[in-house]
């Protein structure tokens, strides 16, 4: 039975080496500490939690491999008859319970902080989409910045085509950016299924489910960027749906956002420009790669069943009207969703034309911005 | 009622229809047997494309849509098509002869239990051929993604669980039936071996979550096909109602995985340390108190739902709880074999193993009930490598133990031991690479159900893989193993193990076709 | 306990009858597959949009394999039976078999009422602004919690009902079919009561009378229900996709429904058995299988009237 003893002392080693606070900072075996007074108690509890484990291991481990080499028959062992003790049987429930409280109390603490989302500095709405996440900063009417989070990473790297960059799948075109020091509240909810919100340093995992909101919070205290992922199955991209945190000093903070609330208005401005059928085609190839490609894919040609082609398709063919009303309000009940609070009317216009007048089709008609305005502004 | 019986010592029909009309619980329970094989062997083999896509990150075997169908399969052949019918095999071949019956309590019902499962599988395998490709919301299919979102195919997938479900009640129900009716004279309950007790328990556990699964899914099906609002807020329901009536099922699912597995580990260790099993009062309270407790601890699996906190408080400490029974099981084994004569033969080193790693998926079980902490653990490989440690090196090592204790009984020859054991070490090598990394790709950070992940998880992600490709073909050779023993081998004697106890060693083996057609008296 | 009666010395063992072997199984297995496989290409045709004719056909065909496979089973069972073949012990196996498949019944719906006491108290006054997550409004400012949900979240997804089928107290309570589909129901369960009563005393005028009159209490009772949900679609427009209180309302009434039809049809073959003189009133497990899913079909409707139409 030499290969048994072998083995335990390779696994044993296993174990001691991936515990070693060493080990674990050089080959990210453990959880990271984070950087919110939350995480770093989480992990706290982790290690306390692994630990007792880890003794009772040795306990229970230790005793049974005492047992196998030393009353082995091969080495002429004999029987003992015993074979109930109620006194131990009584020892080993009561022991095990007290272990049970002690760990029960400091998780009970740590909880019921996590729990207390009140008196925030900054609040802000995470909504999931398929497959990207929005933020929107409640700050004062009339002055909110709301945005999409896209995946940056090219298709060549994830296909292999391309050298795999630093950040590969964990980068996204527009981060959250919050305030350091500062209780931030996140909002979750989603506009389709379930996802959630992810990122290990700040110890805030949360789903986001459709119809319902979930609050949670945490205060970064040290500068940086963060990285994590949607960790619930959300469809086809949900390996493909990062989310990333960039903490900064408060004034920072405060130029960002003027900044954003600046360009937030030039956007509805650029709405009642003019525009000629060409600039929205150019515009809707970007608006239309982002949002509708997962499901109708790049030349259109969708994936029936499921998604069905735009090529060709009655609606992106017919009646201009029809297709405005598609895709502002969605398809109840199916995986088609109501763009129309989502995209800015330039987007909503230049995407509409684009599939009118690409991936295959050739209508020749076009939307304007101003007349998307007026649709909604009619449906009101 | 002298009405001719003699028919009853009759051997087999001849011929295949011996196969598809059997009313005998030996035949059924081979068959449920190589069932479950043959769907251990497929959704294994979903699971080698899962690690082959995975060995490297970058996409280079199937798209990520693909992907999420085989996630979704293999969790759904392992666990309904794989581990459940592999116990109920062994329950029909043993629990007749450990009680001194003459058959299962009901023998045509029995054998119907089991011919459904291999449509309802083929019903559900039969999605991947088709146009709107198979289920790809993950084994616990959670709504809207399910719903609202899923495929066509999701109608076959809602009627398979019905069906599979019908074949599980009637399993189980056929199992307390003839538990509580048909035991020998003398055979009083406390008599009884602990793998017919956790069985009694399995089977009521069945009966009791079974039914909700069904609930569940016909809930599903009308929110898909009939236009009702279960789980969609816009209608006042809620996608989180799906998660709760699920996990009323799912949890105790989980120990209906592990109860028997706990019964034949329990009769193994005696045997092979020729000692009585220590405790066994404690071991029946105990497999008791578990499935009690699996009711209400099912809103673990539900700590980032945004559970209000009460609700998270008493979850975290009834699962917390588990560990208290489950923990007095373990110290029973390891007490038995404690100044015991012990010997290693194949199922006594399995057993021996499911102890060991059994346990160590048990403490991540605990580190996952903490709440707070769940929240960083939560759909990380961390739970991947939870769940495994306690279903393979727990369940299928069980089952591999069983087979390997009982196929001379069942054959009359004895299987290679050498064989075995090259069996066992590479099984237990291999599941040992295979999983203990995926310790650290969770708590790293890696998500589960995603075919591809950034570049830090790269290198236990290969290990991860290499040990799926020793593990997964080390099987074949188990298959060999098995086909060797029935074809023929060293004839078994009645008893076959030295230190084996219990009415199923009376009988000649192999076991003749009819047992006990008149009750044995237990001393 | 159980095994008191079975023998006491070695040689008075009564066999435990095993049928030598059996096509019943295996025929049933396939009539449940093609008729569940034709079934979900029935729906999947209809959301489509496309004929559902071939696979209504093979749905109908599984159904008429399984149920003539099943009529012909138990017609081996009962003849069995009056051979003489099961013992004591076997018939306690059938009894044991009746009562955990009950159970498994009551399992089933507990899976409903818990969705309803679910909705009820947690999700409706969460999306209304109420209790722990009452946050959810800020996503459905319109919407207030109350129950019966008259007016959904989203209306346009899940048209309002117009009305509920809430009791509308005691004025109105003649006109209340829920109410009287209560009375009858408990009526019948002691019709039935009589019929086993009658069993007992070998009085068979006696018991054919009130058994028929079980199954007919039973019939009204479908015949009632199917009023009341022609009512609700035409005039009070309370649907399947009426939101969340039609969903619960049709899913527990109609799972009810549909297993008081189960019910009412094995009383009704034991009436035509009682008819042919099967049954002694020593030995009738038969009837009390059905009589046992009787009053337990009445126990969920209880249950229903209670937290469905009254609270
Ligand atoms: C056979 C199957 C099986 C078994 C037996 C268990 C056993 C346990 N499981 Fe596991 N579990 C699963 C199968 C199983 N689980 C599956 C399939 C999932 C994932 C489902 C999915 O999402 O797909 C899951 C997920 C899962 C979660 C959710 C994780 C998440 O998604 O975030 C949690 C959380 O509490 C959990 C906890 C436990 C606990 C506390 C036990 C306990 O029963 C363990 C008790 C045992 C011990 C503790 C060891 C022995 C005891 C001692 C030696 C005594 C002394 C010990 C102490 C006092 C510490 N499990
Ligand atoms: C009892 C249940 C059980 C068993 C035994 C296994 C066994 C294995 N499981 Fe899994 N697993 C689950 C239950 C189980 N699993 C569940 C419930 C999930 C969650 C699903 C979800 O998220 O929804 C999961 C998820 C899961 C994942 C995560 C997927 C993801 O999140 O995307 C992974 C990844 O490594 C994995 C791997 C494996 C491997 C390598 C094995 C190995 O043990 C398999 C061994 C391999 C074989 C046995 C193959 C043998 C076959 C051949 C060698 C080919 C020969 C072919 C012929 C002769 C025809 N499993
Ligand atoms: C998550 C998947 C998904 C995304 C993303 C998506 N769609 Fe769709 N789309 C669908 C589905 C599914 C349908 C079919 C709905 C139905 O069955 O009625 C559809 C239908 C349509 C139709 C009508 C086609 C027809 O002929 O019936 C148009 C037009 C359309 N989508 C435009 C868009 C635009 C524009 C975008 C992006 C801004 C977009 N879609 C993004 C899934 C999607
Ligand atoms: Cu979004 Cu996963
Ligand atoms: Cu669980």
């Amino acid at each position: 039975m030499l290969p048994m003893n072998k083995l335990w002392l390779g696994l044993g080693g296993l174990v001691v080496a991936a515990v070693s606070p060493a080990a674990m900072a050089a080959w990210g075996l453990n959880m990271p500490k984070g950087i919110t007074g939350i995480s770093r108690e989480t992990y706290d509890l982790h290690m306390l939690i692994f630990w007792i484990c880890v003794a009772i291991g040795v306990v229970v481990y230790g005793v049974l491999i005492y047992s196998l080499f030393a009353y082995r028959k091969s080495k002429g062992a004999i029987p003992a008859s015993f074979h109930h003790s109620t006194k131990v049987e009584i020892v080993w429930t009561v022991i095990p319970f007290v272990i049970l409280i002690a760990m029960a109390i400091p998780s009970t603490r740590v909880l019921t902080q996590i729990y207390d989302s009140s008196e925030s500095d900054l609040d802000i709405m995470v909504t999931g989409y398929q497959w990207r996440w929005q933020y929107r900063y409640l700050t004062e009417e009339g002055e909110e910045v709301t945005f999409f989070s896209n995946l940056a990473t090219p298709e060549e790297q994830i296909y292999n085509r391309a050298e795999k960059g630093e950040n590969y799948l964990l980068e996204v075109d527009e981060p959250l950016v919050v305030p350091a020091n500062k209780k931030v509240r996140l909002l979750l909810t989603s506009a389709d299924v379930i996802h959630s919100w992810w990122v290990p340093a700040l110890s805030v995992k949360k789903d986001a489910v459709p119809g319902f909101v979930n609050e949670s919070w945490f205060n970064a205290e040290v500068t940086g960027t963060y990285r994590g992922q949607c960790t619930e199955l959300c469809g086809q991209d949900h390996g493909f749906m990062p989310v990333v945190v960039n903490v900064v000093e408060q004034a920072e903070f405060d130029a960002w956002l003027a900044e954003k609330q600046a360009a937030a208005a030039a956007v509805a401005e650029l709405a009642n420009q003019e525009w000629t059928l060409d600039q929205l085609v150019a515009q809707g190839q970007t608006v239309y790669t982002t949002f509708c490609m997962a499901c109708h894919q790049q030349n259109g040609q969708g994936l029936p069943p499921a998604f069905p082609a735009l090529t060709g398709s009655a609606i992106a063919t017919g009646p201009i009207a029809d297709h405005v009303t598609t895709v502002l309000n969605g398809r109840p009940g199916t995986a088609m969703a109501a763009y129309g609070a989502l995209l800015s009317p330039v987007d909503m216009a230049a995407v509409i034309t684009y599939e009118r007048n690409a991936i295959g089709n050739n209508v020749g008609d076009m939307i304007t911005p101003v007349e998307i305005l007026q649709i909604q502004a009619a449906a009101q | 009622m002298a009405t001719g019986h003699d028919d009853h010592h009759h051997g087999p029909a001849k011929g295949f229809t011996r196969w598809l009309y059997t009313t005998n619980h030996k035949d059924i329970g081979s068959m449920y047997l190589w069932f479950s094989f043959a769907m251990f062997l497929l959704g294994g083999t979903f699971a080698l494309v899962i690690r082959a896509e995975l060995f490297q990150p970058g996409l280079q075997f199937v798209e990520p849509e693909f992907f999420n169908q085989m996630t979704t399969m293999h969790g759904l052949v392992m666990v309904f098509g794989a581990v459940m019918p592999a116990f109920v095999g062994l329950a029909n071949w043993m629990i007749p002869l450990m009680i001194g019956a003459p058959d299962m309590a009901l023998p045509r019902m029995n054998n119907w239990s089991f011919w459904i499962l291999p449509f309802a599988f083929a019903m559900l395998a039969s999605t991947l051929f088709m146009e709107a490709g198979a289920p790809n919301f993950g084994w616990t299919f959670y709504a809207p993604l399910s719903t609202t979102y899923a495929p066509s195919t999701v109608t076959f997938f809602i009627f398979a669980i019905h069906i599979m479900g019908a074949s599980s009640i009637m399993g189980s129900i056929n199992i307390i039936a003839t538990i509580q009716n048909l035991r020998a004279p003398g055979m009083t309950y406390m008599k009884m071996p602990l793998f017919v007790w956790t069985w009694l328990i399995t089977a009521y556990l069945l009966i009791a979550v079974m039914p909700v699964l069904a609930g569940v899914v016909t809930m599903m099906l009308f929110d898909i096909h009939f236009g009702t609002s279960f789980f969609s807020a816009a209608g006042g329901g809620d996608p989180v109602l799906f998660q709760h009536v699920f996990w009323f099922f799912g949890h105790p699912e989980v120990y209906i995985m592990i109860l028997p597995a706990f019964g034949v580990v329990s009769e193994i260790i005696p045997t092979f340390s020729r000692k009585k099993l220590f405790g066994y009062d404690s071991m029946v309270y105990a497999t008791s108190s578990i499935a009690f407790l699996s009711f209400i601890v099912w809103a673990h699996h539900m700590f980032t739902t945004g559970m209000p906190l009460a609700g998270e408080l008493f979850f975290m400490y009834a699962t917390m709880l588990i560990a208290v029974p489950t923990g007095v099981k373990v110290f029973n084994w390891v007490t038995t074999m404690f100044k015991g004569s012990i010997s290693f033969e194949t199922p006594m080193l399995f057993s021996i193993a499911f102890v060991v790693l059994f346990t160590m998926g048990g403490f991540t079980g605990l580190m996952l009930a903490i709440a707070p902490a769940d929240f960083q653990y939560h759909d990380t490989y961390f739970v991947v490598a939870h769940f495994h440690y306690v279903l393979v090196p727990g369940a299928v090592f069980s089952i591999m133990a069983a087979a390997y204790y009982w196929l001379p009984k069942w054959t009359g020859n004895m299987y290679d031991e050498a064989l075995g054991k090259l069996h066992f070490w590479l099984s237990f090598v291999g599941i040992n690479i295979l999983f203990f990394p995926q310790h650290f790709l969770g708590l790293a950070g890696m998500p589960r159900r995603i075919p591809d992940y950034a570049l830090q998880f790269a290198d236990f992600n290969m290990v991860s893989t290499v040990g799926a490709f020793i593990f997964g073909f080390s099987q074949l050779l188990f298959l060999f193993i098995v086909v060797k023993t029935v074809l023929g081998g060293k004839k078994a004697t009645a008893q076959v193990w030295e230190g084996a106890e219990g009415l199923e060693w009376t009988v000649p083996s192999p076991a003749p076709y009819h047992t006990f057609t008149t009750p044995p008296l237990v001393p | 306990m159980a095994h008191a009666s079975k023998e006491t010395t070695h040689g008075a063992y009564e066999p435990y009858y095993v049928p030598e072997q059996s096509k019943f199984p295996f025929l049933a297995s396939i009539g449940l597959f093609l008729m569940v496989f034709g079934l979900g290409n029935v729906l999947n045709d209809i959301k489509a949009g496309i004929s559902a004719t071939g696979s209504s056909w093979l749905a109908f065909t599984g159904f008429f394999i399984l149920s003539s496979v099943l009529y012909n089973w138990f017609a081996t069972q009962i003849r069995e039976n009056h051979q003489g073949l099961p013992s004591a012990q076997l018939k306690r196996s059938y009894v044991l078999a009746m009562y955990w498949f009950i159970f498994s019944e009551v399992m089933f719906f507990s899976a409903f009422f818990g969705a309803l006491f679910y909705v009820r108290n947690l999700a409706v006054p969460w999306l209304g602004g109420e209790g722990a997550k009452g946050v959810a409004s800020m996503l459905w400012p319109d919407f207030s919690p109350v129950w019966p949900v008259i007016s959904n979240p989203n209306p346009q997804l899940f048209t309002n009902p117009g009305e509920s089928m809430a009791w509308r107290g005691f004025g109105e309570a003649l006109h209340y079919l829920p109410l009287w589909n209560t009375i009858l129901l408990l009526t019948s369960s002691v019709t039935v009561h009589i019929a086993h009563t009658a069993l007992k005393n070998n009085n068979r005028k006696k018991l054919i009378t009130w058994l028929a009159l079980t199954v007919l209490l039973g019939a009204v009772f479908l015949v009632l229900q199917v009023e009341e949900y022609a009512e609700a679609y035409s005039e009070l427009g309370l649907t399947l996709n009426s939101g969340i209180y039609g969903s619960t309302f049709f899913l527990l009434t109609g799972f009810h429904g549909f297993h008081v039809t189960l019910g009412a049809f094995m009383l009704f073959v034991i009436l035509m058995r009682a008819v042919k003189g099967h049954f002694k009133p020593e030995d009738h497990f038969g009837f009390e299988a059905a009589s046992w899913y009787w009053h337990f079909v009445d126990v969920v409707w209880v249950c229903l009237f209670l937290f469905v139409y009254i609270f």
